[in-house]
């Protein structure tokens, strides 16, 4: 049935681009939805021990892998491109545009779906790069000169990616001869004197660094993320980063690249300088999306941090914070395209008092960003606050309490977005807007009520859910 | 030898003419044939996995998407095509004498560090039971990276 993940989608791309294009271009977003729908169910029957495997794994037997961790991936893929083709409803008012951006968007879902099955270098790389290449797509869809230079920008610093990670997979393929991680994992383990492995290792997670825009490798991000369509934004910075940089870094560091000291130390690092970073940078923001852009990279940052910490509990923590992240961070960026839509820019100068005007817009933004800064109940103070206690069991006090610091700074920085664009009075250009059209309400409400429903859930869901993500520790 | 003698010297004489060449379109076409004989000199040094790798991305999948957005531009003139050879010979007159000197630098100097490699023999050398059992979820990924090729194409560049 995992399969399915793969190929269903390459089904409806095939079927979608057969001739009555009218039709088919109708049917587009139907397509995208019923299949995201089906990956959620699918993937929650399959956490729940009822997934159906027999037909499709008789069928085919392609080689993907499926544990805890890949659950959670698949999972906010699936709500996420649900989120994306709910947006691109209100966003593109022509057909013929959304046909090509729901093909694009089902392209990149198999990139992400096979990116998190997958237990082979190669492949990963292969599957990295489909998500790379339709997100660059993505990105320059509007043809705008904004548009092609933040393509431009991430195709550059994605091609200096791609090279190092090919130029890695050759050393591994030199030292190991093969490139599956269960291979290579065993290899670096015995060759730990080896000249060759460490540079492997050291060029892999800075490719992996390089997509996942983490700090100092950050510099196509928020031109992407503000230059893309609105809709396009949600995936990227919902998911779409998330797999192709943080997701393999989990994965590589917990299976192949396991207990490395000095790949902790680089990710602590790396990690702590985002946080800070990516959060100072965002308080000096004027345009939303590029505020939310900078917003990503601190919050990826305690993702990377976890990691770094590398017990058991961080590493939850980490795989936690992920989710959540792609859940409050695309709500975020709905409400900013609910905020374009409505009113024509982002430009937060030019905004004003949407709160009265946008009522459900200004509610979910709120608990967006309360989740954000970690704020008790929400599931962000969760997945944070395990982040922190697992920095301090671990003896790393000065990171866990710059964590802390970083939430107020967290706090602050959405505090200033939100007065600015929700909070006042409406100024002349903002008397005409109203709230947002159903496709993006009814997103705004669903991503609120999982923000919600995760964090006060959070006392039962934490042995049944939470705690059991580490299953793929091994 | 002799045989490895005329790959190599063929490599790159294809990896030169790629540069120089003005048009794009005989630069993708070189740049294939730069991949295709790579392939061939690591299937002769018995690596036939990173020779299928090579095939499969280089010569296949990247010139497929290379054609498909040049078939979206418009041919130079001759006049264009002459004076982007001028500034491209003024430009990189000097590559092939230092790939030629590096070459033979290398072929002089037997430069084999011993890096105590524990390399594993290659068990599968047959190249179809490599394609479509060993590395089909390769091949998969690469056709969904050309259909995104093509929706690349048709989304920024037709019209």
């Amino acid at each position: 049935m995992l399969s399915g993940l793969l190929l269903l989608p390459l089904l409806a791309i095939f079927i979608l681009n057969l001739p009555f294009r009218g039709l088919m271009q109708k049917l587009s977003l139907v397509f995208g939805l019923f299949l995201s729908v089906w990956q959620i169910t699918f993937v929650i029957l399959l956490w729940m021990g009822r997934g159906g495997v027999d037909y499709w794994s008789k069928h085919f037997t392609l080689s993907l892998t499926c544990d805890s961790l890949t659950l959670v991936l698949l999972l906010s893929i699936g709500i996420v491109v649900l989120t994306t083709l709910l947006v691109s409803l209100q966003t593109f008012s022509s057909e013929k545009q959304r046909f090509g951006f729901v093909n694009l968007v089902l392209v990149a879902m198999m990139g992400m779906n096979g990116t998190v099955m997958l237990t082979d270098l190669f492949s990963l790389y292969v599957f990295i790069e489909i998500t790379a290449v339709s997100s660059f797509i993505l990105i320059a869809f509007q043809r705008d000169t904004n548009a092609l230079e933040g393509a431009l920008k991430y195709i550059i610093l994605s091609a200096s990616a791609t090279i190092m990670m090919l130029l890695s997979i050759s050393i591994m393929l030199l030292v190991v001869g093969d490139t599956s991680f269960a291979a290579a994992g065993k290899a670096i383990n015995q060759s730990a004197g080896n000249p060759l492995v460490m540079p492997a290792i050291g060029l892999f997670v800075c490719g992996l660094l390089i997509k996942g825009g983490v700090v100092p490798f950050h510099g196509w991000l928020p031109a992407a993320y503000s230059a893309a369509p609105a809709a396009a934004s949600v995936l990227l910075a919902g998911i779409a980063t998330k797999t192709s940089g943080i997701y393999a870094i989990i994965r590589l560091a917990t299976s192949v690249f396991a207990n490395n000291e000095s790949l902790n130390h680089i990710l602590l690092i790396a990690g702590i300088i985002s946080i800070l970073v990516g959060a100072f940078a965002a308080m000096g923001q004027n345009d939303f999306k590029r505020m939310l852009a900078y917003s990503s990279i601190s919050q990826v940052g305690y993702i990377v941090l976890a990691l770094g910490c590398g017990t058991n509990l961080a590493i939850i923590g980490a795989v936690f914070h992920l989710f959540n992240h792609s859940i409050f961070k695309s709500l975020l960026f709905v409400n900013s395209a609910a905020v374009e839509s409505q009113s024509g820019t982002t430009d937060m100068s030019k905004l004003g008092g949407l709160g009265a005007k946008m009522p459900v817009t200004n509610a979910t933004s709120l608990i967006a960003f309360l989740s954000t800064a970690g704020v008790p109940p929400l599931a962000g103070f969760w997945s944070k606050l395990i982040i922190i206690i697992a920095l301090w069991q671990n003896g790393l006090h000065t990171y866990a309490v710059i964590a802390i610091v970083a939430s107020v700074l967290t706090l602050a920085y959405l505090l200033i977005m939100q007065r600015r664009v929700f909070f006042g009075i409406p100024n002349e250009e903002g008397q005409s807007v109203r709230e947002a059209g159903f496709g993006i309400v009814l997103t705004e409400s669903i991503l609120a009520l999982i923000t919600i429903g995760v964090g006060v859930l959070f006392p039962w869901i934490f042995n049944s859910v939470v705690m059991p993500i580490s299953s793929f520790l091994k | 030898m002799t045989i490895n003698i005329i790959l190599g010297v063929l490599l790159v004489l294809a990896a030169v003419w790629t540069v120089m060449t003005a048009r794009v379109l005989r630069s993708v076409i070189g740049l294939a044939v730069t991949s295709v004989i790579l392939t061939i000199i690591m299937f002769k040094l018995n690596s036939p996995l990173a020779a299928v790798f090579e095939l499969s991305v280089c010569a296949g999948l990247i010139s497929a998407i290379f054609i498909s957005c040049i078939s979206l531009t418009q041919r130079m003139t001759e006049e264009q095509a002459a004076t982007r050879l001028k500034e491209r010979f003024s430009m990189f007159w000097l590559l092939p004498v230092i790939l030629v000197l590096a070459g033979v630098a290398l072929y002089q100097l037997h430069l084999t560090p011993d890096l105590s490699l524990q390399q594993a023999a290659p068990t599968e050398t047959d190249v179809r039971n490599i394609l479509w059992n060993l590395r089909h979820l390769d091949i998969l990924g690469q056709i969904i990276i050309l259909i995104a090729g093509a929706f690349g194409v048709v989304a920024l560049f037709k019209d």
